[in-house]
């Protein structure tokens, strides 16, 4: 187990440079320029010229990018072209919020994608599987972002029940879990939650129904085991998938959430690689990109280990 | 019985006091949604365009000259700020003397005088000032091309110097704004670097405005409180809270729901539903154009004037402007008719299909050969309003006259690099218009960098590289005219000029909307993209 968790860690230093590279190239490739996040578009040419020259964006791309990893190894990622920040700063703060928000919406996804897959699987066929399934479907299809405006329309515009933005009622979400902050969360997290609930559904409600097919349930009932008896060996059997899937999509969460952070204005990750990719603040994306796709292989890391340490049977080699 | 009629009587006695009391007991916060991405910068001089200047520029620090924002009846013109008064040098019209108004402190308490003048000059101009910060040059330098430097005469007087007579400096210096020299040197002596300590500045800046920060989240919030120590009318709210919202449809639900209770450019779907919530919708003239801008390149079809005018003539705004739920104004040139540099251009800017036609026809093209156009637009970005409903609108418009527009659309940030590219660079990709808005309230911006043949790519926005020595003329004299009467005549000619040549299609002006609970009271929309943050305060 060691040595799997010391090469998986060693996997990750060529894709944090593929990432890196890769991110770095796209924004060269896309139209517009840096610069514009430092001097407005009506700057004169000489001052365009001096800028980019104070900021290193004169330079040849490969010595650009050089630089930059040279930085990042030193555990620097730059300071962003747009606001003087650093890099690391804003982003630490961001990665905060965005995970308090993936964590709820995927304990949500997880609880209620658990609770209506367990039910699908169990009664397949009848009234409840239908429905249940009905959801998933409407889960994974329903945009985000326009599932947000109607949330935001019912709960805050008409009922005035929720707040409609924000991370918490001082700007900041906190951490703090008093009903002031988890306010401004519900929203949100349900939003987000719809996807996970959708995929966790579907998965746990396929993993059920052939689990529940197995020669073991018979046996378990055989030996005249009550149905929640046997309803605990399915989910434990069960468990291990159900996890896996969780486990990718806080990852997906972390990175994918950047239309409903702009909707919800949740200054997450969300809401700063989005604004980077319109400022064109190079530090800034290729720091965030950097790190979200660091912790996605982290994530599957821990998704691997506890599936291992869940299930006996998959063994690592 | 008499403790009850004492109270009445008590009361009864504070009723006149309470009727008169809105201005001095007025207080509260007022929340604003801002349509920013981010807090602008609060490092003296702002990012974000004229937002920045607008929430973390004018509030929080003050300038030598200022834009009277008072009125919502007549163009915002400039005011003494932190300077009383100032004047051209006769034997040299390249120094300026300004004289400085005394008693004005930072917040930090430090004393603002000449010293502080010199010190910020030199913090955009000056390489070799400890303190010179390169972030700020790019939102200074470009907005006062011709200053050069500041020199100390006394302590309440100093001379700037241009490096060409130029007499619309006192209006540039409105975009130059005054940081505490004492309060950036106590972060610099805790900071390893100048750009450490600016960052340092800017989560803790010290300028004379008449608010003061006292909470930064950044990307999420800016709290301010009122200045007492303000050297002017002091602010009425006690506190001014700035929001990032940057979407529409999120700005408008956080005002719905109490969130906040001010936002800027609420979507024009949204005004219906905001109107019948009891907000306020205010909006007002703004010195803005939102126009395509012409290509003047030699095989292009609008070097010729009456393609120019044509196109001017095809376009229904009134129609336009319902699109919209009334929120543009119509234009008849840069800048609106009554305005000092509107002058008396002959050309009639207005919609006469039949007279397009015939000009068309004149110019060569008919239903047989109909005129191409191509268009850069955006899909999106600052003041850019709607983008792509507006340009359709125009391109069923012109298909009436014979005209057929094909459009290049690309992303905000693009269009923007290829506005200082220019029409003939291949980032054009052949396009004859390109349509990026403007802010219309200082003469350069207005109109000098676009008709100035000097100011062709890569110097500055004349994109279509136009080029005619009599605009250059115009220019020059109006450079060159210190008297602000005989300035405005200058700018006047130049504007009609500019409108009789039809160098731009002039589309729209925006008109700023804004929403607002009902609460608050006391704002005042001026002709400006500004507006004066002391006024408002909410009951």
């Amino acid at each position: 187990m060691f040595f799997y968790l010391i090469r998986r860690i060693l996997y990750a230093i060529p894709i944090a440079l593929a990432v890196g590279f890769v991110c770095f190239m796209l924004v060269q490739i896309a139209p517009g320029d840096p610069i514009n996040a430092i001097v407005p578009a009506d700057a004169p040419g000489d001052v365009v010229e001096q800028v980019r020259r104070d900021y290193g964006l004169d330079k040849p791309l490969p010595v650009q990018f050089g630089i930059w990893l040279l930085k990042v190894v030193q555990g620097d990622l730059g300071r962003s072209l747009a606001t003087g920040r650093s890099v690391w700063s804003d982003l630490s703060s961001a990665i905060g919020n965005t995970l308090m928000l993936a964590l709820v919406a995927s304990a949500i996804g997880f609880i209620l994608g658990c609770t209506l897959g367990g039910l699908a699987g169990t009664f397949r066929g009848s009234f409840i599987d239908r429905a249940a399934v009905g959801i998933a479907v409407a889960g994974v299809s329903v945009p985000h972002y326009w599932l947000g405006m109607v949330l935001v329309i019912i709960f805050s515009v008409q009922l005035n029940w929720l707040p409609a933005m924000g991370a918490g009622p001082g700007g900041s979400a906190d951490w703090a879990w008093n009903w002031e902050h988890m306010q401004h969360l519900v929203l949100p997290a349900v939003t987000l939650a719809v996807i996970p609930m959708g995929i966790v559904t579907r998965t746990v409600r396929g993993i059920i129904a052939e689990i529940m097919n197995q020669e073991f349930v018979t046996a378990l009932r055989g030996k005249g085991l009550t149905r929640i008896g046997i309803f605990i060996h399915v989910v434990k059997n069960a468990a291990p998938n159900a996890l896996a899937v969780i486990g990718l999509q806080l990852g997906y969460l972390m990175g994918g959430s950047i239309l409903v952070e702009t909707v919800f204005s949740w200054p997450g990750t969300g809401l700063l690689l989005n604004n980077a990719i319109f400022q064109r603040d190079l530090p800034v994306l290729q720091g965030t990109i950097l790190v979200l796709a660091m912790f996605f292989v982290a994530l599957n890391l821990v998704v691997d280990l506890m599936q291992t340490a869940l299930d006996p049977r998959i063994k690592r080699a | 019985m008499r403790l009850r009629r004492f109270l009445l009587t008590a009361c009864l006695a504070a009723l006149p006091a309470l009727a008169t009391a809105p201005a001095a007991q007025a207080q509260g916060t007022i929340r604003i949604g801002m349509t920013a991405a981010d807090i602008p910068l609060t490092n003296g001089q702002p990012d974000q365009g004229f937002e920045g200047n607008r929430f973390t520029g004018i509030p929080l620090f003050d300038s030598l000259t200022m834009w009277d924002l008072s009125s919502a009846d007549r163009p915002s013109t400039v005011i003494p700020g932190l300077a009383t008064e100032w004047r051209v040098d006769p034997n040299d019209r390249t120094r300026w003397i300004f004289t400085l108004r005394r008693g004005v402190r930072f917040h930090d308490g430090s004393e603002f005088n000449a010293d502080a003048v010199v010190w910020n000059v030199r913090k955009v101009l000056d390489r070799e000032a400890p303190h010179f910060d390169p972030r700020q040059v790019g939102v200074t330098a470009t907005r006062m091309p011709t200053l050069r430097r500041a020199e100390k005469i006394d302590d309440y007087t100093v001379a700037l110097f241009t490096s060409e007579p130029d007499s619309l400096l006192p209006i540039n210096l409105t975009n130059l704004f005054m940081a505490s020299p004492a309060q950036w040197d106590r972060h610099r002596a805790a900071s390893p670097n100048a750009e450490a300590a600016w960052g340092a500045f800017a989560r803790e800046p010290s300028g004379t405005g008449p608010f003061r920060v006292t909470r930064f989240v950044p990307r999420e919030r800016l709290e301010m409180a009122r200045f007492d120590g303000y050297w002017g009318e002091k602010a009425r709210a006690e506190r001014i809270v700035l929001l990032p919202i940057p979407e529409a449809n999120a700005r408008t639900a956080a005002l719905l729901s109490n969130q906040v209770d001010w936002i800027e450019a609420p979507s024009p779907d949204a005004i219906p539903q905001l109107r019948s919530r009891g907000m306020t919708i205010t909006s007002n003239a703004q010195p803005h154009v939102w126009p395509w801008q012409p290509c003047f390149a030699e095989n292009s079809p609008l070097r010729d004037v009456r393609v120019r005018r044509a196109i001017n003539l095809a376009i229904d705004r009134e129609g336009l402007r319902t699109l919209l739920g009334g929120m543009m104004a119509v234009p008849v040139g840069t800048v609106p008719r009554g305005h000092p540099w509107f002058g008396n251009p002959s050309f009639n800017i207005r919609t006469d299909k039949a007279e397009a036609r015939r000009l068309l026809a004149e110019a060569g093209y008919t239903p047989q050969r109909p005129l191409t156009l191509r268009v850069q637009i955006s899909a999106s970005g600052s003041g850019q309003m709607q983008p792509l409903s507006m340009n359709e609108f125009l391109q069923q418009d012109l298909k009436e006259v014979g005209v057929n527009v094909e459009f290049d659309v690309i992303e905000w940030n693009a269009l923007f690099t290829n506005w200082r590219n220019g029409c003939q660079h291949a980032s054009a990709r052949g396009a004859h218009a390109t349509n990026v808005s403007f802010a219309a309230m200082d003469p350069f911006f207005a109109m000098v960098r676009f008709w100035d043949s000097k100011m062709a790519p890569p110097v500055s926005n004349n994109w279509g590289h136009f080029n005619d020595p009599r605009f250059d003329a115009m220019i020059a004299e109006a450079r060159n005219a210190f008297d602000p009467a005989e300035r405005d005549a200058a700018l006047a000619r130049l504007h009609a000029a500019g409108v009789d040549e039809a160098l731009f299609i002039w589309i729209a002006h925006d008109v700023a909307p804004r929403a607002m609970s009902p609460r608050i009271r006391g704002y005042v929309q001026p002709q400006s993209w500004f507006v004066d943050l002391r006024l408002p305060y909410i009951q």
